[in-house]
């Protein structure tokens, strides 16, 4: 007979009051282990918050984000799309950050290390390299679409401007210890904000973007300038950019606050 | 003294009744997710056969806005459903298991065999040794509609780091709509495997905690000895083709 034939399965003779015994016991063990997992459900749900998360799932969440950063990488990127393809009206989805009107001498602001904050116009920003991508855009939600930005790299414009360093010169692959862990960024009205960790900001399709569908960015869709960062959901694309900064410590984020995962990148 | 046949492996029954919550909190985290886009339906033309899903049912359940609470659980508890998964396939291969549950090409005729026995519409059940041809398909089935509710979930958690899954999925969309719809056929597999469960009666449900059933006593040659104890009345998910028949009670053995 071949080793692909069913085998009978194993018999055996037992007194009755072994079968009996045997069953009471495995009856007994099965309603012990069926309160494991109501007592872990009961302690989870009775742990305190951590930042808007039952702490035992935030700090799995967390140990999730160390692990995804393992396999992140610049060469990883999300997939692109023939320009014919981007939504003509994309989606906007969010009006937190938004509620007061955009300041008529709006520039971006970006705190440094040393010395005063640096105050950077719309034509300055410009004059970096231009980029433009189309890619399906995920919302958390779980809808996507495929839109068109246009802007400059968030990694140029960090090179340009010597930022994200400790030592203040321009970023280095070479010595990623002298990069600040996060970059944080919030609106002009500090009604949203977000944090991002290097990798992903420093990931070579994440752009400041001022243009939508070959158009200046429209005022709901984050004019003038906003985050557009691929390899995260939506609710880490910043809209109108009022303030960016670098940090060691995880800068608050909007969202992971109201209790989603931090990193939520994809 | 009372034959018994060791139908459950110790192993096989942890894997069974770990996976029962750790899939529960799967799908009912997966439902806090899907709730916040949620636009599935099966539809014909303008008719809406069933639209998943109506307000009624999510506000039954209490699902609207948890969206942060479901991916929590979701990402915490996937897991928890891979490890499981994973020493349960790898248990069933290496251990020989996998002859009892991986179909073969009898199980097809079998299966069909086994159906008109459920409806009433065959007399007899085909002869089988663990589980019948459609109990081998649908088992086997799950196994890999876990397999596949890891890739497609991988395919949508991170579809920038593994655009190649994604790709090969039909892209972020499709996956998403696989992994609902492998969702959708483990709740139906659910509710038909309890079903079954309940018809097949308490000696096959206690050999899933215990891992032993008794055996009757048919006389058959290769099976035990002719001085045991006399038969007890045949139920109808022993390993024999019976008529259907009252299940004796296996707490007070005849």
């Amino acid at each position: 007979m071949s080793q692909l034939k069913e085998p009978n399965l194993p018999e055996s003779d037992v007194p009755e009051s072994t079968a009996r015994r045997r069953m009471i016991t495995s009856f007994s063990l099965f309603a012990l282990a069926a309160a494991i997992p109501v007592g872990v459900y009961e302690w989870i749900t009775n742990s305190p918050k951590l930042y808007g998360a039952r702490k035992p799932l935030r700090r799995v969440l967390d140990a999730n984000a160390a692990l995804a950063k393992t396999y992140f990488s610049n060469t990883h990127l999300v997939a692109t799309f023939p320009v014919e393809e981007a939504a003509k009206k994309p989606r906007q989805n969010g009006y937190d950050g938004l509620k007061t009107p955009l300041p008529e001498d709006w520039k971006l602001q970006i705190d440094r290390p040393q010395g005063a904050p640096l105050l950077i116009t719309m034509d300055e920003v410009k004059a970096l390299p231009k980029h433009e991508i189309v890619y399906e855009f995920k919302c958390i939600e779980g809808w996507s679409q495929v839109q068109h930005w246009g802007g400059v790299r968030l990694s140029d414009f960090m090179a340009n401007y010597k930022l994200g360093t400790k030592s203040g010169n321009a970023p280095n692959p070479e010595s990623a210890d002298d990069l600040y862990s996060y970059v944080g960024m919030e609106t002009p009205d500090k009604g949203y904000y977000v944090g991002i960790d290097m990798e992903s900001a420093m990931h070579p399709q994440t752009l400041l973007a001022y243009e939508m569908n070959g158009q200046p960015i429209s005022a709901p869709h984050g004019a003038p300038l906003r985050l557009i960062i691929p390899v995260k959901y939506g609710v880490k694309n910043l809209k109108r950019i009022g303030r960016m900064f670098f940090s060691d410590e995880r800068p608050r984020d909007f969202w992971a606050e109201r209790g989603y995962d931090y990193y939520v990148g994809l | 003294m009372k034959r018994i046949v060791h139908k459950h492996p110790l192993a096989i029954r942890w894997f069974h009744w770990i996976n029962f919550p750790v899939l529960f909190v799967m799908i009912w985290s997966g439902l806090l997710i899907y709730w916040a886009y949620d636009p599935y339906k099966i539809s014909f033309g303008d008719y809406t056969l069933v639209s998943f899903f109506p307000d009624g049912f999510y506000k039954f359940l209490n699902v609207p806005f948890r969206l942060a609470e479901g991916m929590a659980w979701h990402w915490v508890f996937m897991w928890l459903f891979m490890l499981n998964g994973l020493l349960y396939i790898g248990y069933t291969f290496l251990s020989g298991e996998w002859r009892h549950l991986v179909p073969d090409r009898n199980s097809f005729r079998e299966a069909i065999d086994v159906t008109l026995y459920d409806l009433g519409l065959r007399k007899t059940q085909p002869p089988f040794i663990k589980y019948n041809g459609a109990q081998k398909i649908a088992y086997f089935s799950i196994m890999l509609m876990g397999v596949g509710s890891v890739l497609t979930g991988f395919a949508i958690y991170k579809p920038a780091q593994f655009s190649w899954l994604t790709a090969i999925l039909g892209g972020y969309e499709a996956a998403r709509l696989e992994h609902f719809i492998l969702t959708i056929g483990y709740v139906l597999f659910f509710f038909i495997h309890v079903g079954q469960v309940i018809r097949a009666g308490w000696q096959n449900f206690q050999s899933m905690v215990t891992g032993f059933e008794f055996t009757k006593n048919t006389g058959t040659p290769d099976r035990g000895t002719p001085d045991r104890d006399p038969p007890v009345t045949p139920d109808p998910v022993n390993n024999q083709p019976v008529a259907p028949s009252p299940t004796p009670n296996p707490l007070l053995p005849a």
